[in-house]
């Protein structure tokens, strides 16, 4: 869906990078980005993810650089907890946003768990969330350092999730997941994803993926009872917080 | 006996001179191989770097590889079943790197197998976007 923000933006500096985190590899992702595939997904989407009608019906398949990442690598260097999240980088190779909710929110608790409709008040929000979202982001293009949205770097240093012992090891079960996924060893390369899910309970790539590892539910979202059943576990907590985009000076 | 070693972002596939519990033994060309870290008259060097090597971890010419990388910072986790030994990243390492907020680089492929730097984008704004398909 970001191709149309690419449109918009590529010749004003802005480079967008996808990097999805998919131990199943370009088989898990290209389902997902063919444009006969887009062309078949219901407008409940649309309201699910909070895009307007105008954006969502210009989409079409990427040509900025969708990247595999079967590790689940760029997660752990940045300290990415779930997807879709946004990182903004400045010119000089600076994080002046780090990890956020890219436009989302806890959608998932409004939607029919069946049909994925939302409610109109949690479409309403959704899509405000999303609009502010890629507004900032065209503040910042547009504004450079002078963008009320770059974050001076102690807060952005407040917002990092920074690593522990916890993360780095669950990294490595992940690797190792990986190298077995490979092999076509999928029970053991499950057991070191739920390792990870152990170590990092607020890392919801790794729970989703854990999910999703059996070669039938390759590419299918992560929609089953089980991921559902994990959400209802948080009780009060959010799922998946939207960005806040309050200015900080 | 072959052993499969992860070790920063490298997967090798090395004859090890012993393993006994977590320790895994190697010569030194074999730890080279997996590690990039070579034995030199000044420790373990790797480019400028160098450790200072301590008995705990060199014996009789071999390397324990799990001593070294624990001395390093860096946890290991196992698979049995096919030998394989996965080193994770310092923690220490990852920290400094992070809170520099020096976007850390990386390279990974795209649908068509062509690899894409980071580094290579660099001039411009970059919005990282992460997905997946579940």
């Amino acid at each position: 869906m970001w191709q149309v923000i690419h449109e918009e933006l590529k010749d004003k500096g802005l480079q967008i990078i996808g990097v999805a985190f998919d131990t199943a590899g370009k088989a898990a992702v290209e389902a997902n980005i063919l444009a006969e595939d887009i062309a078949e997904r219901p407008e409940v989407l649309a309201r699910l993810m909070g895009w307007a009608p105008e954006l969502w019906d210009k989409q079409s398949p990427p040509t900025y650089p969708c990247l595999i990442d079967e590790n689940h690598e760029v997660a752990a260097l940045y300290g990415m907890v779930n997807v879709p999240q946004g990182v903004w980088i400045d010119e000089s190779g600076q994080i002046v946003r780090p990890p956020e909710s890219a436009g989302t929110t806890s959608m998932v608790r409004h939607m029919d768990r069946e049909t994925f409709e939302v409610p109109d008040a949690a479409a309403e929000e959704g899509f405000a969330i999303r609009t502010a979202y890629v507004d900032a982001l065209r503040d910042w293009v547009d504004k450079g350092d002078k963008s009320d949205f770059v974050l001076p770097a102690e807060e952005a240093k407040k917002r990092l999730r920074g690593p522990e012992l916890a993360d780095v090891v669950a990294a490595a079960h992940v690797r190792l997941a990986k190298h077995l996924y490979g092999q076509g060893n999928i029970e053991r390369a499950k057991h070191h994803f739920d390792a990870a899910v152990e170590l990092c309970p607020d890392k919801w790539n790794y729970r989703r993926q854990a999910m999703m590892l059996e070669p039938e539910s390759v590419g299918e979202l992560c929609a089953g009872p089980e991921f559902f059943a994990a959400v209802d576990a948080l009780g009060d907590e959010p799922y998946y917080p939207h960005a806040d985009l309050t200015p900080v000076r | 006996m072959n052993v499969t070693v992860l070790y920063d972002d490298k997967l090798t596939t090395v004859d090890a001179h012993k393993t006994s519990g977590d320790d895994l033994w190697l010569a030194p060309d074999q730890f080279a191989k997996a590690t990039g870290w070579k034995l030199e008259p000044q420790g373990l060097c790797k480019g400028d770097l160098c450790v200072q090597t301590n008995n705990d971890w060199l014996s009789d010419g071999n390397v324990n590889l799990t001593a070294f990388a624990s001395h390093l910072g860096q946890p290991l986790v196992r698979e049995e079943s096919i030998n394989a030994w996965a080193f994770g990243e310092s923690v220490s390492a990852r920290h400094d790197s992070m809170y520099s907020l020096q976007a850390p680089d990386f390279t990974l492929p795209d649908m068509h197998g062509k690899l894409h730097s980071l580094s290579d984008y660099r001039g411009k704004k970059v919005f990282i976007h992460s997905w997946g398909s579940y």
